[in-house]
């Protein structure tokens, strides 16, 4: 499948911002599945982007402007051949051993409740289970296509019974850490079946990556109950959103910053 | 009965006390006391004070000085020195070994979990090329001592330790106070403490560094309770106190803001936890840090000291394997001991610790301060089965161990000198031109009677330490 | 120098400045009030120290009625006026401890010391001999750490930093003084000459400490035009908003020695200077007293931005 995408960030600030530092997440490198044709990020100012590829093999660009900055758009635009591998991911880069995917962090710690919840859903085997709890999560959450701001742990999103595709994956990473298999967060774009060749999306997409001891990784996006296919794009993995988030910046002057996220996704066979 | 290590115990005087015991007989207790109260002056007026978290009456506290000196002969303390060098050399082989090639997993010496899993282990340090390979610059290695011949680590500090501006000040007191005692006794100068800690933290700036590089020293502010702290070192070495809003990276490169405009900065001396340095890399609600530091830091532009991740090191858990990583990395034999650790996760061990709570210290692996500690032969019943209750839930965030018999010292107290507990920090510096120690360091002392917690926020005091010919 | 280190130096020392004429409406306020006729014409002392110190809307939000005892509180002691005396202190030792190391030892004890003594004080029982006493104590520390800085401080950045700091500061504050009088005292077709009124002139110039300082210069009754000349325009007069530009001026040019660069600041300074020597006192009343002063405050609020800008951030 040929998948095109054309991410594209605007930021307007009330009053120019002084200075801008953003770490972009938003270059897809290969895989089994996923050959990276074409791939290039844009800016709208003059400004250097650094390339160089994090812990987990991320490829990052750190981007420093200085003001003043009034507007700036950062618009990441390529074009990917995917196969679907039964949500098998093979010949990625890896950095870690798989033992590191069972460290708990801030976004993905569980509560009582979760843990719970969890260890209710383990099956005779670890494939069972992890489709246990990829079913259970789309049955139990509400998903929410609105994306927010603001960062919800996994607990948080779990009493709430619903969330955004990140939160959905935070839960999944908690369920699946709770019960010891490795699992990881991913950051990339869903081409959505039941939606049109060319369509507008209002942000990324977020899925899981667990291991399965044979197998291999294996994606799960919870919030379409299942496993990640030939229209998952990947761009970044991490321990949770915040080692894939496509943009992580701050700035110094420059308050009443608005947000525009354009997400356009196109499939041509 | 502990060791004391003034008087012995056919009530003797050691060697190196002789003249302290001398000037405590001929001194009467008034004097003592007028010269106590005056060193509390001093530090308050000075304003050398720190905060206790949590404490929102005391803002600023001072730490009870206590004027009569502990005192080690020269020949004690270089034995402790090599001691100390070899166990900061294991510090750094040991990260640079989890945050690199791994031996210490693949010869199954580190069990991998407690490297992986372990909160203070950063995986986004994996792969970073560390100028000169050094990851920790400023070590401080708590030591305790229970005889004449025998000191034990009791932790090892390898994060961002604090102490050292304590250290210098009571030898400030002590010249002011007890003029007469130093004029009789030949001791090791400590005063240029801040001159090798600046040229250590000079030697490591990164390779590409051509002229004299600039240094600052990172804080949080001046609601940290190191702060002070932080202040008088930044003074000392005559570098700039900077806060994360007077820096700044363009283009992968960290500057300071200066009345007169950008100017950069090639070492960080950080006094800021890993969790608050960068909100690109690391937590995103810092406001402490700066922004893209770390992309600096990994693209070789700037040095932080200590590095990222060094608490990887320091907890109570890796601490229990020191000796083992000692032998294995440098074939040499310890020559600090460490004190008998049983592993709380391990379910054999953790059965033998819920049996004998009432012998045990127990720790939480990631605890410090003296705080989530149980000393069982101090213990009230109920405070054992809360901890028994808190061992059984979370096993493998303890640690036990034997109450050690930590040393005494004379010490001044309301009733007069009397013996009491100490332990000793020494700060270690390690540059790329070698490992310094300044003779001494930071004596901790329990003043209530009986009392094994010599930390500041618990009722612990201070002691000027010296080393003499 | 840290563009920080900067900012808190300047901070530092316009609170310390503030805290010092705080304490000086006060004392002439307290003095005011003691006098036969006070207030009576609507001449309510304790409203115009407020105004004086720009904190009557403030006030307003807090309190009903302006009397020794609310006033005094609100000025002096208040947690909820950030330009109370102890809030001044407060905030001025807030910075003088996150720069400690550009501070001398006795600018620090300084500061130090007289926030370790507000702690102790019982700000609330003091009893009104108490209270003259206090204002002394305050004007005092600001007297010594002005003194400690010119003594002890080198000559370098931070010193024309802590400068600018001042005299921002008090020219800010002269010119406070003079508006609020002005309005108070001379409202048209008055005649002036009368007890009260020698009383509220001479008020204006304890306030700025210089009723001695104008017998000396003018060898003359109390003039209102010649207090308001003394004030503007006398350069021997330290306090004066000419003087306190000169100073400006200098400390601005050493700034920009050092660092080899004039900017906005330096042409602000230098502007508003000329402007003061060029003027006559005739010329300002013509013109009228409250617009020239007001001009003169919003220009002195324009240095003030002009140096954050420039050097602070």
């Amino acid at each position: 499948m040929r998948i095109h995408v054309r991410h594209v960030t605007t930021y307007t600030y009330d009053t120019p911002a002084h200075s801008i530092t953003q770490l972009l997440r938003l270059t897809p490198r290969n895989h089994q599945g996923q050959t990276v044709r074409k791939w290039r990020i844009d800016l709208d100012c003059d400004g250097q982007l650094k390339a160089s590829e994090d812990a987990f093999g991320n490829t990052v660009h750190t981007l420093s402007l200085a003001g003043p900055v009034g507007a700036l758009t950062v618009a990441a635009d390529g074009e990917l051949d995917t196969l679907d591998t039964n949500g098998i991911v093979r010949g990625a880069v890896e950095r870690f051993p798989v033992g590191l995917y069972l460290r708990e962090t801030d976004l993905t710690k569980p509560s009582a409740e979760l843990i719970e919840y969890a260890k209710a859903l383990e099956g005779p085997d670890i494939l069972t289970t992890l489709h246990n709890v990829l079913a259970r999560i789309y049955r139990d959450m509400r998903f929410d296509k609105t994306p927010t701001q603001a960062t919800t742990t996994a607990a948080e999103a779990f009493a709430l019974k619903s969330g955004v595709c990140q939160d959905l994956t935070h839960i999944f990473l908690a369920c699946a850490r709770t019960l010891k298999i490795p699992a990881r967060y991913v950051g990339g774009y869903l081409w959505r079946a039941d939606g049109d060749a060319r369509q507008q999306q209002e942000a990324g997409h977020a899925w899981a990556e667990a291991y399965v001891p044979d197998l291999g990784w294996v994606g799960f996006d919870p919030a379409n109950g299942i496993s990640a296919m030939a229209a998952h794009v990947r761009v970044a993995i991490g321990l949770d959103y915040l080692g894939a988030a496509p943009v992580r910046g701050s700035r110094t002057g420059g308050p009443g910053e608005r947000l525009d996220v354009a997400v356009s996704i196109a499939q041509n066979q | 009965m502990a060791f004391d290590e003034m008087t012995t115990s056919d009530g003797g005087v050691r060697a190196p006390y002789a003249g302290i015991a001398q000037w405590l007989k001929d001194t009467p207790a008034e004097t003592l006391k007028t010269r106590g109260k005056e060193a509390e002056l001093l530090y308050r007026r000075g304003g050398i004070t720190f905060a206790v978290y949590g404490d929102l009456q005391g803002e600023e506290r001072i730490i009870p000085h206590d004027i009569v000196p502990r005192v080690l002969a020269r020949k004690e303390w270089n034995t402790l020195a090599k001691g100390l060098e070899q166990r900061v050399r294991t510090l750094n082989r040991y990260l640079a070994d989890i945050y690199g090639p791994g031996e210490c997993l693949k010869a199954g010496i580190i069990p991998e979990d407690l490297v992986w899993q372990n909160p203070a282990f950063r995986p986004e340090m994996v792969g970073v090329d560390v100028p000169h390979g050094i990851y920790v610059h400023i070590a401080g290695v708590d030591v305790v001592r229970i005889d004449p011949d025998t000191f034990y680590v009791l932790e090892d500090n390898a994060r961002t330790p604090s102490g050292v501006s304590y250290m210098l000040h009571s030898r400030d007191v002590s010249l002011r106070l007890v003029p007469e005692l130093m004029d009789t006794h030949r001791v090791a100068p400590i005063e240029n403490y801040p001159d090798q800690l600046l040229a250590s933290l000079r030697s490591v700036a990164p390779r590409r560094q051509s002229s004299e590089p600039t240094v600052a020293l990172l804080t949080p502010g001046q609601f940290n309770s190191a702060y002070y702290e932080h202040s008088f070192l930044a003074d000392k070495m005559g570098v700039e106190l900077v806060e994360g809003r007077d820096l700044f990276v363009r283009d992968e490169v960290v500057y300071m803001r200066t009345t007169q405009g950008p100017q950069r900065v090639d070492v960080v001396y950080r006094r800021i936890d890993d969790d608050f340095i960068d909100p690109l890399s690391f937590r995103p609600d810092s406001t402490l840090g700066v922004p893209g530091l770390f992309a600096a830091y990994k693209a070789g532009n700037v040095t932080l000291a200590n590095a990222v991740g060094t608490g990887a090191a320091d907890d109570k858990v890796i601490y229990s394997y020191m000796p083992d990583l000692t032998k294995f990395y440098f074939g040499e034999e310890p020559i600090l001991k460490n004190v008998q650790t049983w592993r709380c996760r391990r379910p054999d061990e953790l059965r033998y610790v819920l049996d004998h709570l009432s012998e045990l210290v127990v720790k939480e692996v990631h605890g410090s301060g003296g705080y989530g500690m149980l000393v069982g032969p101090h213990a009230t019943a109920a405070q054992i089965e809360d901890f028994r209750a808190r061992l059984n839930a979370n096993p493998s965030n303890y640690i036990a161990q034997p109450t050690l018999s930590l040393s005494t010292c004379p010490t001044f107290v309301e009733s007069g000198i009397a013996p009491r507990h100490v332990d000793l920090r020494p700060f270690v510096l390690s540059g790329s031109d070698g490992i310094r120690i300044v003779p001494g360091g930071l004596t901790r002392v329990a003043l209530r009677e009986g009392s094994l917690v010599v930390n500041s926020s618990q009722g612990g005091g201070t002691k000027d330490t010296w080393v003499i010919e | 120098m840290l563009s920080r280190t900067a900012d808190s130096l300047y901070w530092l020392s316009r609170y310390l400045e503030r805290a010092d004429y705080v304490a000086r409406i006060l004392g002439v306020a307290i003095r005011l009030s003691h006098l036969p006729g006070a207030g009576a014409g609507g001449a309510n002392e304790w409203r115009s120290a407020l105004i004086s110190a720009g904190c009557s809307d403030a006030f307003d939000k807090i309190y009903s009625e302006a009397n020794a005892e609310t006033v005094m509180e609100f000025l002096a002691f208040s947690d909820k006026n950030p330009s109370s005396i102890k809030q001044c202190l407060g905030t001025a030792r807030f910075n003088a401890r996150s720069i400690r190391t550009a501070l001398t030892s006795t600018m620090w004890e300084t500061i130090n010391g007289a926030w370790l003594d507000l702690q102790a004080m019982d700000l609330n029982s003091l009893v009104k001999r108490e209270r003259s006493l206090f204002l002394e104590w305050v004007k005092d520390v600001s007297l010594r750490f002005d003194g400690s800085a010119y003594r002890t401080m080198l000559r370098d950045e931070g010193f024309w930093f802590s400068r600018l700091g001042t005299y921002v500061e008090r020219a800010d504050n002269t010119a406070r003084i003079l508006d609020v009088k002005y309005h108070v005292l001379l409202p048209e077709n008055a005649t002036v000459g009368g007890g009260l009124d020698y009383e509220q002139w001479a008020a204006v110039l304890r306030a700025v400490n210089s009723l001695t300082a104008y017998h000396w210069v003018y060898r003359d009754n109390l003039k209102p035009w010649l207090i308001a000349e003394l004030l503007i325009l006398k350069p021997q007069m330290p306090r004066s908003l000419i003087s306190c530009y000169q100073t400006l001026v200098e400390s601005l040019d050493k700034l920009a020695e050092s660092s080899g660069r004039q900017g906005p600041a330096q042409r602000k300074a230098r502007e508003v200077a000329l402007k003061l020597e060029q003027s006559k006192i005739e010329k300002i009343f013509d013109v009228g007293l409250h617009e020239f002063i007001e001009t003169f405050l919003a220009e002195n609020n324009a240095l003030g931005s002009a140096i954050v800008e420039q050097y602070l951030i």
